[in-house]
């Protein structure tokens, strides 16, 4: 904005420069948007025809008449190595994931950040850094021990395996830790002096003004959570606990073992599994980009 | 913590007590599991271990194996961060100076941010197809035959092709709301002082972007160290054999379908140790971004 109110004056003696400079910015903007574009929409116009076409010709730029059917057969007809999975029970599995892993880390790490910011504790300190040493080894490091721990808890092929190993890191806690700080000291005076104690202050006062903050996390999390590959991987091996993300790998196998490999069911289940959180982030963009952008500060 | 913290001492133990035990179970458990057994060999059918000290350690450094998916790790590493941060760049200054369709380009350019690794690798599985793939064909137009899955060097190409394609849109967003955090009147001033854009942009918008920058670069390196895993794993179509591949996705595969625990877990541990730096650097990056503001 700043720049063309400045730059109007000097320019209106060539207006042409201004001009191409705006067509170069366009131009770069056009093609990048492109690049983004191009290979999900790919993805949805291939899904749209039959095995052989897809098999003989690879990916198609126009719309064909198979896309119904395609989805239909992704999401109803019963695929993978044993034959009990559908599209359905796998994008239900991805929401429980998706939600349950949102849901307890932001419940867990609220709890958390509050103790810590907001008590006189002897170990407050001592309980910081032993939350926040999580923060320095993400689960793909640590990934065949988590296992391991795991399968001797007999958690594998459970919800609560799947999601709880996944909320052992301090990403929401320190998230909310920062928020928390940023909020004024005489909310917590103000509060103490009209009586109100320190459960009804949180439950009352803090999570109401958390809302924003709440939202972003979720988005962010949400995403994290149904985008999971490696570690659902590892411990759901019995095909009703897929999720899409996990799945696909699966079926995308067991149908190019066929003799046609049957990419337009696969591309229709990839689809599937890009649209709920991509619909999140577009939808809800600007409490992403603000929970993106501050969280990692 | 709080000047006006309350007193209360139950309370605050029975709201960090959920975070403390979820961490204590799946995170100190298992790491100290990790960093015992990479000390230790392991029966490949399961009949106790021998304690061999730092045996499955020096086994490792003299393998070249190891050595070699290192050197891939590192290359991989390099390309992606450096190709993902320099487009998402050039997309966020355009998309800074553009007043029509600012908030469109916006979103188209940041969505792709919500695909999951192993799908953006299934299509490019598509794209790389050794027949029908459109990139193939754009590989073999200039004489080279691009068989993905068998020639290394064409994996490894769309390995890092499908991974900065899914790492632009986070760097995107990181850039732009660092440039539109820089000040008016800095900008103003500096187009006084300056007449070319190109000459502004160096001088003065891209050390102000520097610590935007710094704090990208960690975030990278680990995206292509860890959240890769789902786009190789999809390339390589599950058939490791010659494939090029990083030390992640060997951690898995030596301690889930080679049995090797001993090795794996020290591997495990030479990460942690690699992430460790990584961090200590980025906390003192974060030390200078205070300075800074």
């Amino acid at each position: 904005m700043a720049e063309t109110t400045l730059e109007t004056p000097v320019e209106t003696h060539r207006p042409r420069r201004i001009k191409w400079g705006a067509i170069g910015d366009h131009t770069v903007l056009i093609l990048g948007a492109l690049l983004m574009m191009i290979p999900p929409l790919l993805a949805l116009t291939t899904a749209s025809h039959d095995a052989v076409t897809i098999h003989r010709e690879g990916l198609q730029l126009t719309l064909g008449d198979n896309l119904g059917k395609n989805f239909h057969a992704a999401m109803f007809e019963k695929g993978g190595f044993t034959q009990t999975v559908d599209g359905t029970l796998m994008l239900m599995n991805s929401f429980i994931l998706g939600i349950g892993f949102a849901m307890g880390k932001i419940i867990i790490s609220m709890m958390a950040a509050y103790a810590i910011v907001y008590f006189r504790l002897r170990f407050a300190t001592l309980a910081f850094w032993v939350i926040f040493t999580t923060l320095l080894l993400p689960l793909e490091v640590r990934i065949l021990p988590s296992y391991e721990a795991i399968q001797k808890l007999g958690l594998t092929n459970t919800y609560t395996g799947l999601i709880v190993p996944l909320i052992a890191s301090a990403t929401g806690t320190f998230f909310f830790r920062q928020f928390f700080m940023s909020v004024p000291e005489e909310l917590a005076e103000a509060a103490r002096i009209d009586g109100a104690g320190p459960w009804k202050f949180f439950v009352d006062i803090l999570v109401p003004l958390s809302r924003t903050m709440i939202a972003a996390i979720f988005i962010i999390m949400f995403v994290f959570g149904w985008n999971q590959y490696l570690w659902p991987t590892l411990i759901t091996t019995d095909e009703s606990f897929f999720t899409l993300v996990r799945g696909i790998k699966q079926i995308v196998l067991s149908y190019t073992d066929s003799q046609i490999p049957e990419h337009g069911q696969a591309l229709a289940l990839a689809i599937v599994a890009m649209i709920p959180p991509v619909a999140i982030v577009v939808f809800f963009q600007n409490w992403f980009v603000k929970g993106l952008t501050e969280s990692d500060k | 913590m709080k000047r006006a913290g309350f007193d209360n001492i139950w309370l605050p133990v029975a709201l960090l007590l959920p975070q403390l035990m979820i961490i204590a179970i799946f995170f100190y458990w298992p790491a100290g599991w990790a960093l015992q057994s990479s000390f230790y060999l392991q029966d490949p059918f399961g009949f106790g271990s021998t304690f061999v000290g730092g045996e499955n350690y020096t086994s490792l450094v003299g393998n070249d194996q190891y050595k070699r998916v290192a050197g891939f790790t590192i290359i991989y590493s390099v390309l992606v961060t450096f190709f993902s941060l320099a487009i998402a760049l050039l997309l966020a200054v355009k998309a800074d100076k553009v007043i029509r369709g600012a908030k469109t380009y916006r979103t188209l350019l940041m969505w792709v941010y919500a695909i999951a690794p192993p799908v953006a690798g299934f299509m490019g599985i598509l794209f790389f197809d050794q027949s029908t793939g459109p990139l193939t064909k754009f590989f073999q137009m200039f004489g080279w035959d691009f068989k993905l899955g068998v020639d290394y060097n064409a994996t490894a190409t769309a390995m890092v092709i499908v991974a900065v394609w899914k790492q632009i849109p986070v760097n995107f967003i990181f850039f732009l709301s660092g440039l539109q955090s820089i000040p008016r009147s800095v900008r103003e001033a500096t187009m006084i002082d300056n007449r070319s854009a190109t000459g502004r942009f160096w001088q003065v918008t891209f050390p102000l972007l520097a610590p935007t920058a710094f704090f990208l670069l960690i975030i990278n390196i680990t995206y292509a160290l860890f959240d890769t895993f789902g786009i190789i794993d999809a390339l390589m179509k599950g058939e490791p054999g010659n494939n090029p591949m990083t030390l992640v996705y060997k951690v898995y595969l030596d301690g889930f379908r080679g049995n090797d625990l001993g090795g794996s877990s020290a591997q495990s541990v030479i990460l942690m140790v690699l992430v460790l730096l990584l961090t200590v650097f980025q906390f003192r990056l974060v030390e200078r971004r205070i300075h800074y503001t």
